[in-house]
């Protein structure tokens, strides 16, 4: 299933999607009476079907984690719409809210801040029962299920523990176990995985795929990392300055990327092998600066291959066919 | 490269740390020595005790931890045990540091420019003209645009940052720079642009360098040689090619398994089950025993000796002649499980 062809069942849709966030006036703004904005999201549209997870990959401040809070009404949209099983979500309140909160859940980044310090693992866990009123009777049952889901000992073993006695990896996965306790549809992880120590991030790392193939759960896993998104995402979209860039079949992306951003990003990354290309990096300079929405292609001030028509025109994201798209005059 | 005495040599050297708990020795008789020129990448876990060594050899610690044992030879001289003035000395001419996040370590009301020029004046005896011109001359080393060093640390992005922060470690042409996970905050493309400076400084200035990281893939990328911490010990330490593709050490293998990797991702990743031992309590035998699934009895009750080979790699197991029909099974991710 590839979310450039829309799949057979999507689950989450978003279209014409923006977030704008007034940015700090400089003198000259007072002068004409401006009020500038930085676009962290800039129109993107996507489309995750049931059971598929997708990868968000870009540089900090491109609009990732945005785009994650945005799908999960944590934040509002300054346009566009969003659905969620085929009903938008921006209107809802009350228990209409409550329903989707028990469906689409977030994983937070760093375990060592996301659990209440003072609160047992128990207490941690059963929270979000609590919290959307579920039967008091069932949340034993439902708690050591999602230990079970993510291979944590059952909760007789984590009896009267609290969050700083368990280690970093032990706690990444409580964090994915009391997101999985309400039995969601649709997760977002965001960097699932960057806090902790290489020998134990494998380990969450199978968790989180095992976890997808078995109960058929919707995710976006937002990273920075191509191994994370080689590694358990079927469908990668790039991003860059609040644009999807490219997107398509995780492995064919990365095998041959069509974007000239997504082919510095392939080629940046380092790999744990003696022999390596030590290419020279296809791309110069810094991520411009995000205020206002530049005319043209965003990227082309560091593109290699920029020609004329990039200051120009934005180039839309177009189909290429298989599943892939592209927004590149040049691809 | 081999005939010539290292810039620095580590013997033995242990470093505890007075805490509430008791002692903790977080650095346990380790010994290794940087060949003039090269880059050698010291890794290991978070608490292995790798940034520890990293600052008990600018001899700056911290105040609750004191150097318990061993040598620090700097061009064949003890800093340890020499008078303290000639380690003062030695902080910034002859060793300098590249802390792990330069966002941190910049003072934010000071120029850019005026941090480097203290520098220059106060520990390089260079007047404020020559100190000027020098900082100008670090600037474009580091690929930075000499026009910014009036500049403060906020009006540089986080790979700028971090060039500064080579630039100042340069400042007085040391023998040895160290340097702290100096790319693990930063984003991919800015990594990349980070690790090549580096490569391209090492190269041009044939400089010495400890490259602390946790990153197999970085080390994999820049470094000429090794050494593997885990929990205050080296387990093993050779040329980069030999420990990564022919890991004699049973956690080496883990760490390189666990690694994903962008060509063959597909495959399932082993993970290391179970965290390092605590360090304040007495540990006998090897200690990564808990953790490792090919231990026999022996390797709980006996330190594993460290043994040598005839390429000058060291490692620290129990079954190190086996290590070919080990390296075979650690391959398979069934090895490493264990029943909960």
């Amino acid at each position: 299933m590839t979310s450039a062809q829309t799949p057979t069942h999507p689950l989450v849709t978003a279209s014409g999607l923006s977030k704008r966030f007034a940015a700090p006036r400089r003198l000259s703004d007072l002068f004409n009476g401006q009020r500038p904005h930085i676009y962290a999201v800039d129109g993107i549209d996507l489309c995750i079907g049931k059971g598929e997870s997708v990868g968000l990959l870009g540089e900090s401040g491109c609009g990732k984690t945005t785009t994650g809070r945005l799908l999960l009404k944590l934040t509002e949209p300054s346009a566009g719409s969003i659905a969620f099983d085929g009903v938008a979500i921006d209107t809802l309140k009350g228990n209409d809210l409550t329903a989707f909160r028990k469906r689409a859940q977030l994983v937070f980044q760093n375990p060592f801040d996301a659990l209440n310090p003072r609160f047992t693992i128990e207490r941690v866990l059963a929270e979000p029962l609590v919290n959307t009123g579920v039967e008091r009777a069932s949340h034993r049952d439902k708690v050591e299920k999602a230990l079970a889901q993510v291979r944590l000992p059952p909760l007789s073993r984590f009896e009267g523990l609290f969050p700083h006695q368990l280690s970093g990896g032990q706690l990444q996965r409580i964090v994915l176990a009391r997101a999985l306790v309400l039995e969601p549809d649709f997760i977002v992880a965001d960097e699932p995985v960057s806090m902790l120590d290489v020998s134990v991030r494998a380990g969450v790392l199978n968790v989180m795929r095992e976890v997808r193939a078995t109960l058929g759960l919707a995710a976006l896993y937002i990273s920075h990392d191509l191994a994370l998104v080689r590694y358990v995402c079927s469908t990668t979209l790039v991003m860059y300055l609040g644009k999807i860039v490219e997107q398509g079949p995780t492995a064919d992306l990365l095998k041959m990327p069509l974007h000239p951003y997504t082919r510095a990003l392939v080629n940046a990354v380092p790999v744990p092998r003696v022999d390596q290309s030590h290419e020279a990096l296809p791309i110069i300079g810094n991520v411009s600066d995000a205020r206002g929405q530049p005319r043209g292609c965003r990227f082309r001030d560091r593109c290699p291959m920029a020609v004329a028509r990039c200051a120009e025109e934005e180039p839309p994201l177009r189909d290429l066919g298989q599943g892939r798209q592209v927004a590149c005059h040049l691809a | 490269m081999a005939d010539q005495q290292p810039v620095l040599e580590i013997r033995d050297l242990s470093v505890e740390y007075r805490t509430a708990r008791g002692v903790v020795r977080a650095v346990d008789g380790i010994s290794f020595s940087v060949p003039k020129g090269a880059i050698l990448g010291l890794v290991g876990e978070s608490g292995c005790g790798k940034t520890t060594v990293a600052r008990s050899i600018t001899g700056v610690l911290h105040q609750s931890a004191r150097i318990a044992g061993g040598e620090l030879l700097l061009h064949g001289r003890d800093l340890v045990s020499g008078p303290p003035k000639a380690w003062l000395d030695a902080r910034w001419r002859e060793i300098s540091f590249v802390p792990q996040s330069a966002m941190n370590s910049l003072d934010p009301v000071y120029r850019i420019g005026s941090q480097i020029e203290e520098v220059l004046v106060h520990r390089g005896g260079k007047t404020r003209a020559e100190a000027r011109a020098r900082a100008s001359a670090l600037f474009e080393m580091v690929g930075l645009n000499p026009g910014r060093l009036d500049e403060y640390p906020h009006q540089f992005s986080g790979g700028m940052r971090q060039r500064v922060a080579i630039a100042l470690a340069l400042a007085l042409n040391p023998s040895l720079v160290i340097a702290d996970e100096p790319v693990t905050a930063l984003d991919v493309i800015v990594q990349r642009q980070i690790l090549d400076v580096i490569r391209d400084l090492q190269q041009r200035l044939s400089l010495s360098m400890i490259l602390v990281t946790h990153d197999i893939s970085v080390v994999a990328y820049l470094c000429d040689q090794v050494v593997v911490m885990y929990a205050g010990r080296v387990v093993e330490s050779g040329s980069t090619r030999e420990v990564l593709e022919q890991p004699r050490h049973p956690y080496t293998m883990g760490l390189t398994n666990a690694f994903p990797d962008l060509e063959s991702a597909a495959h399932e990743l082993v993970p290391i089950d179970g965290s390092p031992p605590d360090l304040s309590q007495p540990l006998v035998g090897c200690r990564f025993q808990p953790r490792c699934p090919f231990s026999l009895p022996v390797c709980s009750s006996d330190d594993p000796r460290t043994e040598v080979a005839e390429t000058g790699a060291r490692f620290a197991c129990h079954r190190h002649a086996e290590s070919d029909l080990l390296r075979r099974h650690s391959r398979d991710i069934a090895t490493w499980q264990r029943p909960q």
